[in-house]
């Protein structure tokens, strides 16, 4: 990651409900190719940030751009060059694998030859070739969520949001979904992740940790760690945590 | 166009994986024709008939007798004057009665015809038009045996009086009803239903960060239900000629053509309820108790609507099916072409315009 091309870059970012401060002035950089962990306590505001991101909310003040488009004029180019997948599991159970893959890469614009080509890799990929007839609901929860992500990227988009990806997965299983993910960034995606679990954060090239709608730290785990004086992610997340006022 | 085809092709495969939804769309019209077609038969037996004999000579008493030997009549009661009719109606389980007027022999073989009079109590109109069809077969029958007898012309005039609904109105068939129940019954549930689920699963955020224009969201929801709905009315006017017997007097093309603009009408009232509803359940209650019941009631289907009182029947105006409901049965019984029905199309354009218009506005394209 030596010439840091910056894909999201966020300054004084606020989003207010009537009187309260969802998300209060955050400003940070996301740089291409980047495994960027969002962390934060429930309530802390995370869904808040992504959604303003993705452009599914409008922001109160401050300035953003998501892969270079501005999130109050252009939420139509950046929905173009991101790829989404949320905590609640998000392919259609009542379609076969195959189906869904078809579905998400046409809605992406995907057709033809580059829609094959693609379903055929993607299928590859996870070794879901012997089960692309079969429907979604009866796969096992690990490969319904490496099938999400895969079908997330599909359209190579310049920045992929997951919200508490690895919701409920064991940790094998997890390990295999950030091998996945490892894979993407290193084809250039940038990975923008949520999530409850600290070991996933170790995983993240950078963290930011969320506390009352503010980031209340950013660096690299590594740094973080010795900036708390602690032997895990777990701890530092616990401290800064520990001050926050606002319950769920 | 590429999106629109992809999410169009997901939606069919929702409705034909769902075994629930199948058997709703199409197992729905099919028992309402059934049951209303042979169920809810109108052939009526063993009625209560009152007889007001004021002639109480040997013809009418021969009629009398026929019409108590009849498989459809019971005879409840004679009497011999005017008040008691009235009385007998009002007691309620009288459907009809019939009155001999004095001399009524006497008028028959003398002047070679005498009036009956046959009075029906219509506020049930279906039930009133059958009996005294019943009574007049009678009579008929009557004057047929009588007449092998006689030397001269012989005619008994049966005079029907229709009490409480003069003009039968609301007695049509059930048919155009229907057709409104099963158009919004499939067209509002089942759009409604199936945006809340999307919402409810999680996929509608994901299609709202797609690129994909809610537009196509909204028209790749309806396009489905919009061609099922008009397979729909296929399989209900096919049913209701084969099977029940109904000749559609007026132009398909004309019927298709409005139905064509009620389907939307119905579809922009399920895109809004989708707006309201958070969750399946709540959009099918909504869907049941705010589309159906209005339909039952207001759109003169079940209940004429000139016998409501004026605030109601003011109400029912605004219930779309009243006015999809008067063009079918004027196009299938009547077989009037569009200038007679042109002002109730006209009235239904808008309301459709209208409602999507706001179902439009009021979609959601940003989740906040």
């Amino acid at each position: 990651m030596s010439p840091k091309e910056t894909v999201i870059s966020v300054q004084h970012l606020t989003k207010k409900f009537g009187d309260f401060f969802a998300v209060y002035n955050i400003s940070f950089e996301v740089y291409k190719g980047e495994i960027f962990g969002f962390l934060g306590a429930n309530g802390a505001g995370k869904t808040t940030a992504i959604r303003m991101l993705c452009g599914l909310s409008v922001p109160t003040s401050g300035v953003a751009q998501v892969a270079g488009f501005d999130v109050y004029k252009d939420t139509e180019k950046i929905k173009a060059n991101i790829g989404y997948m949320s905590q609640k599991f998000s392919l259609y159970e009542d379609l076969t694998v195959l189906e869904n893959i078809r579905f998400f890469g046409g809605i992406y614009g995907l057709s033809g030859k580059k829609l094959q080509a693609q379903t055929t890799n993607l299928l590859e990929k996870l070794a879901l070739a012997p089960h692309k007839n079969k429907l979604v609901a009866s796969l096992p929860l690990g490969w319904k969520q490496k099938l999400a992500f895969s079908i997330a990227i599909i359209h190579e988009p310049v920045i992929v949001f997951l919200d508490e990806p690895t919701g409920g997965v064991d940790p094998i299983t997890r390990r295999q979904f950030w091998d996945l993910i490892y894979e993407a960034a290193d084809r250039g995606i940038t990975v923008f992740v949520t999530t409850h679990y600290m070991d996933e954060a170790e995983y993240c090239h950078r963290v930011s940790m969320m506390v009352d709608g503010k980031i209340a730290a950013l660096d690299t785990p590594a740094h973080l760690k010795n900036q708390y004086k602690v032997a895990s992610m777990d701890d530092v997340f616990y401290q800064l945590a520990r001050a926050a006022q606002r319950t769920e | 166009m590429q999106q629109l085809y992809s999410f169009v092709r997901k939606e069919f495969y929702h409705v034909f994986r769902d075994s629930k939804t199948l058997l709703m769309l199409f197992g729905l019209p099919i028992a309402q024709i059934l049951l209303f077609g042979f169920a809810l038969t109108n052939e009526i037996k063993n009625a209560n008939i009152v007889v007001c004999d004021y002639a109480n000579d040997n013809v009418s008493n021969e009629l009398i007798t026929q019409i108590a030997h009849s498989n459809n009549f019971t005879l409840a009661k004679i009497i011999h004057t005017q008040t008691e009719i009235e009385a007998a109606f009002e007691e309620g389980d009288i459907k009809l009665v019939l009155v001999f007027p004095n001399n009524f022999a006497q008028d028959l073989y003398h002047q070679g015809e005498a009036a009956v009079q046959i009075i029906a109590d219509a506020s049930d109109p279906n039930t009133a038009t059958t009996l005294t069809a019943y009574a007049q077969n009678i009579i008929r029958d009557y004057q047929q045996q009588i007449q092998r007898s006689a030397p001269q012309v012989l005619s008994i005039i049966p005079q029907v009086r229709m009490l409480y609904n003069p003009e039968l109105k609301g007695a049509t068939n059930f048919v155009p009803g229907l057709i409104a129940l099963v158009m919004l019954l499939i067209c509002v549930l089942m759009t409604s239903v199936s945006i809340v689920r999307e919402k409810e699963m999680g996929t509608m955020e994901i299609l709202l960060v797609s690129p994909t224009n809610p537009l196509v969201v909204i028209i790749a929801k309806a396009l489905p239900y919009f061609f099922l709905s008009l397979l729909n009315l296929t399989i209900v006017l096919l049913m209701s000629v084969w099977l029940l017997g109904i000749s559609i007097n007026g132009s398909l093309l004309l019927l298709y053509f409005v139905s064509s603009i009620f389907i939307l009408c119905a579809l922009s009232l399920g895109l809004l309820i989708s707006n309201i509803a958070a969750s399946q359940q709540a959009a099918m209650l909504i869907s049941l108790m705010g589309m159906l019941l209005p339909t039952v009631m207001f759109s003169g289907f079940m209940f004429p609507i000139e016998n409501m009182p004026v605030p109601l029947q003011i109400v029912s105006n605004i219930v779309p099916s009243k006015w999809f409901y008067i063009i079918v049965k004027d196009i299938m019984i009547k077989g009037t072409g569009f200038a007679a029905i042109w002002k109730e199309v006209l009235i239904l354009s808008f309301m459709t315009l209208f409602l999507l218009a706001v179902s439009f506005k009021k979609f959601k394209i940003r989740l906040s």
